[in-house]
């Protein structure tokens, strides 16, 4: 078991003929991802790699059964992409195309509310079951599978820990990159519950950063439900305020957002949380040997 | 993107809202004039990308042209500091002359985005031309917040619920409605992150009028808007920001002296907070983008070597997709070009680590490699140190 995807996903892609929509869709079969179809206006009817390519998703999904969307679509179309990817009835989409306006989001947001498709990110890794399915642009050697699953808003900084993670001997369940956007689709407590009831997964690695209150919502939501133990690390802890540290989610405003509170909270919730992004991996081991005592009380 | 208030001021007009009579001066004289055509009673405002201005002595109500001439003397190549500006401040440029106006109630509007419902949110108080964060830490019944359902958008009854709830009545009320709606029209068109609106005043004779006004830009939306960045005024932003911004490379200059190239902007954050852990104080956050192309990190390299404050270069690359040894290669390239001679350590993780690390330690260059995150930026440090 596994959450969000697993060897059975099959998967489109929206901008399958863009550089990085080819690249990345190369990468991930590589890795064993079936991908089964491809999407670009104009150009349905040619085969990419083997893989044909259709107008619509909709095709893509009657002639490949395709339930799984990747996007990789540029942002004047994205919000587009991700709302034609519910209206054909996918499960899940996993939108990794950076720099989509806000104001085409907030109605994407309002219908993905409406719908049954999940959605991932947009500006994210992607999400990847090791050993078994990749949607996103990670690396996907420095994955083992096993029975931690991994939580973010951030990309490269995930790599860090999951690497860590790895190297502790923790491998993982799925790893999930939630984006750094300030409209996303799954949050942290989206991702957490489905954790929570996924029998594979034993513990949650959580990954945060400065901005917004999402952590702070996580937490108080780990305090009431959740039943695995949970380790953290909270990226930001000397960003000044005021300034825009890259991510558009990620800035101290008024006061609120701070590294400092969103630790302090997690903290008061039963959440280990690393002191240095280098003990992330022995946060989680720390996070783990707590639950075991815990359980044989 | 931040634009000056003059600029914002000119866009609410577009659309209906009202403002006072002004005029932009780049100089004292054009100053003193503009203050002649206001009738020599005039408001005189230092133009930055900051608030706070009023405080820092920014913003003066003047009664002759020669005062206004005097004062904007004063204001012209000097550094306005404000809470929100830093303490090296903000240079004034321009200034915006405005005919004074008398003021018998003050109100404060925005819009922006919630992330709570990822929704608009329609912010307004009775509390107007204060800090809106005092007001809601003091007193946060005197805000009244709305957010806009995106399907629906703004309606006229909405809007009426919010001016009656700020007390005007009659047809300043229905002046108040129009005026809400007009504003948001300004948030979607425009792609606004933010519209603020503090004070919006109703004047002696009965008007409302938006007496200061605030507009940050949604920097994902630059591309339908190609005005955007000509509004820009690049002498409120460090002149090595804005070659980052070139590059498509998010930089920010920081207080200390080792250099941070790093890719992606959640480790770059992190990368910060572990040089600080081990003693260091990071001269800049830089992210060259989780793809990490050769190309940008030898950009970065460069907008690093201009700042004349780093003593040494810390690289941090999960190299992901990208290969460590093309990584390596843009080091070099990028060190050699510019005879870097200063201490780098370099972490690398990823694909091909092993050849960027020979790459690297044969490269000629004083260069050391990290094993891992905590064993490099304790390198850094030391060698600093």
């Amino acid at each position: 078991m596994s959450i969000l995807i697993n060897n059975s996903s099959k998967i489109v892609v929206q901008g399958i003929t863009g550089r990085s929509g080819l690249f990345h869709t190369q990468q991930c079969r590589e890795y064993g991802s079936h991908i089964v179809a491809g999407v670009t206006p104009g150009k349905g009817g040619i085969h990419i790699e083997g893989i044909p390519v259709f107008n619509t998703v909709a095709e893509a999904v009657k002639y490949t059964e395709a339930n799984v969307s990747m996007i990789f679509v540029p942002p004047p179309g994205a919000a587009d992409a991700i709302l034609e990817a519910a209206d054909a009835g996918l499960e899940l989409a996993v939108c990794i195309t950076e720099g989509i306006p806000v104001r085409d989001m907030v109605p994407v947001k309002g219908m993905i509310n409406q719908s049954k498709m999940r959605l991932v990110g947009p500006n994210c890794p992607g999400v990847i079951t090791p050993g078994e399915c990749k949607i996103g642009i990670m690396p996907g050697h420095i994955h083992k599978a096993g029975k931690i699953g991994v939580v973010s808003r951030s990309g490269t900084l995930t790599y860090e820990a999951v690497k860590q993670l790895t190297d502790n001997g923790l491998g993982q369940s799925t790893c999930v990159g939630i984006g750094g956007d300030p409209i996303i689709g799954m949050n942290f407590i989206d991702v957490l519950s489905l954790f929570n009831e996924d029998p594979q997964t034993e513990g949650v690695f959580m990954i945060g950063e400065i901005g917004g209150a999402a952590e702070e919502e996580a937490a108080y939501w780990i305090k009431k439900n959740m039943k695995k133990p949970v380790g953290a690390f909270i990226a930001g802890v000397t960003a000044p305020p005021g300034k825009r540290m890259g991510h558009a989610g990620a800035i101290i405003t008024g006061g609120k957002g701070k590294a400092e509170d969103k630790i302090r909270t997690l903290s008061e919730c039963g959440v280990v949380v690393a002191t240095s992004p280098t003990r992330m991996g022995d946060a989680m081991q720390e996070a783990m040997a707590a639950g075991t005592r815990k359980k044989s009380k | 993107m931040n634009i000056h208030e003059y600029q914002a001021k000119e866009i609410l007009n577009a659309f209906g809202i009202p403002i006072p009579r002004g005029r932009v001066a780049l100089t004292a004289d054009q100053v003193e004039r503009a203050a002649k055509e206001m009738g020599g009673r005039c408001v005189v405002k230092a133009q930055i990308y900051a608030g706070g201005r009023g405080k820092a002595g920014g913003v003066k109500l003047v009664h002759h042209p020669e005062q206004a001439q005097t004062l904007a003397k004063e204001l012209f190549g000097k550094s306005l500091v404000t809470p929100q500006t830093g303490p090296e401040g903000l240079r004034v440029r321009r200034i915006l002359v405005e005919e004074a106006v008398d003021i018998a109630r003050e109100f404060y509007l925005s819009i922006t985005l919630d992330r709570g419902t990822s929704r608009y949110v329609l912010i307004a108080s009775a509390e107007g031309g204060m800090d809106i964060e005092e007001v809601a830490a003091k007193s946060p019944e005197k805000i009244q917040t709305l957010n806009i359902d995106p399907f629906t958008g703004l309606r006229p009854f909405q809007a009426r619920h919010i001016a009656l709830q700020l007390g005007l009545t009659g047809s300043v009320c229905e002046d108040c409605v129009t005026l809400i709606l007009n504003l948001y029209r300004v948030c979607l068109e425009k792609d606004c992150a933010l519209v603020e609106i503090n004070p919006l005043v109703v004047t002696q004779a009965g008007w409302l009028m938006a007496m200061d006004a605030k507009i940050t830009f949604d920097d994902n939306a630059i591309f339908r808007h190609r005005e955007y960045p000509d509004m820009m005024d690049y002498s409120q932003l460090d002149p090595l920001e804005i070659t980052a911004g070139k590059y498509d490379l998010a930089y920010i200059k920081l207080t200390g002296s080792i250099g941070c190239l790093v890719n992606g902007a959640g480790l770059a954050m992190a990368t910060l907070d572990v040089l600080k852990e081990f003693g260091g104080e990071p001269a800049n956050f830089l992210d060259v983008g989780g793809g990490a192309t050769r190309e940008k990190v030898a950009e970065a390299f460069k907008i690093i070597l201009q700042d004349k404050d780093v003593k040494g270069i810390f690289v941090n690359i999960f190299g992901g997709i990208m290969r460590c040894d093309v990584i390596a290669h843009g080091i070099i390239e990028a060190a050699s070009e510019v005879n870097c001679t200063l201490p780098i350590v370099v972490r690398m993780d990823g694909s091909q680590v092993e050849e960027g690390k020979r790459l690297l330690t044969e490269s000629g260059l004083n260069v050391q490699c990290g094993d891992n995150l905590g064993d490099a930026a304790g390198k850094i440090v030391r060698m600093l140190g």
